[in-house]
């Protein structure tokens, strides 16, 4: 495939993933951060992203596992989760955290196992999408080509 | 753009800043918006560290103080920063909506408050006030 047709594809993908709303204008934010000088930004952003919820995600599940479930250190994970999703823009994830919060101070053991459910479900979800965006992107750099940037009108 | 030269004589041409949030991701995004504009940053996790490091007598022309953390929180820090006799300018960034919450927040001594996520915009708008 030649670099046109990857970035073609490239700048589709995105867009769709916009659309769909798993991303939105805060990970422009994060591409418009990342220049010659800082090349990898958004890779180590993401990376951090998802070393963080992974972390996140396995404190949460022990926390709900309790017998006697603590829902203030619940909250306070769900918190973290909801603020460094927000920031790098994963929507979908940032929405689900809010409804978990929402259920966390209802104190609701039922809704907040599922709501655990929604957040991992949504957290995976991205990271797929995440990865492979990023796959296209290193390929059109190993090709010789350059990230075109994401144009939303926004 | 020039600090101020307003703690103990010392005038370099870099804009300083100090980084105050307990989520690795925001650390690292402030940092970069910071560092793209020319500031020269450091970051700390909570209120305390905050604190601490006025203490060992360094000072910052920008504060980006985040409100929720551990330890000591964003409303504490500020407040005690400015008994401290700490003038640099206080940005509160936070994901807070209620009115009270925020209010709580400035009225403990706050320049400025942005709604998190902190962006190139919001942050260049925070920067104007220092220098307007």
């Amino acid at each position: 495939m030649e670099v046109g047709q990857m970035q073609r594809r490239l700048v589709d993908y995105t867009k769709t993933l916009f659309m769909e709303g798993f991303l939105d204008a805060q990970f422009l934010q994060l591409q418009q951060l990342q220049d010659e000088s800082n090349p990898d930004f958004v890779v180590e952003v993401v990376s951090l992203f998802f070393d963080d919820s992974e972390k996140l995600l396995n404190d949460l599940s022990m926390a709900l596992d309790q017998p006697n479930v603590d829902f203030k250190k619940v909250d306070a994970h769900v918190h973290q989760l909801k603020g460094s999703s927000s920031s790098i823009g994963a929507q979908r994830v940032k929405n689900a955290c809010i409804a978990f919060r929402n259920f966390c101070e209802e104190q609701n053991i039922d809704a907040t196992l599922r709501c655990l459910q929604q957040v991992k479900h949504e957290y995976y979800l991205v990271k797929n999408k995440l990865e492979t965006l990023l796959r296209l992107e290193q390929q059109i750099v190993a090709a010789g080509g350059s990230i075109p940037a994401t144009e939303m009108g926004f | 753009m020039a600090a101020q030269g307003r703690h103990g004589g010392k005038k370099s041409n870099k804009m300083t800043a100090l980084v105050v949030d307990d989520n690795t991701v925001n650390r690292m995004i402030h940092h970069r918006l910071l560092d793209n504009l020319g500031i020269e940053n450091v970051a700390v996790v909570n209120g305390k560290e905050a604190v601490d490091i006025h203490c060992s007598g360094k000072t910052f022309d920008l504060i980006l103080m985040d409100m929720d953390m551990p330890v000591m929180n964003g409303i504490e820090a500020t407040r005690q920063l400015r008994e401290m006799g700490i003038r640099s300018m206080i940005a509160g960034v936070s994901t807070r909506s209620m009115e009270r919450e925020i209010r709580e927040f400035i009225e403990a001594g706050l320049d400025d408050y942005q709604e998190k996520p902190l962006t190139m915009s919001k942050l260049i708008s925070i920067i104007h006030k220092i220098n307007g």
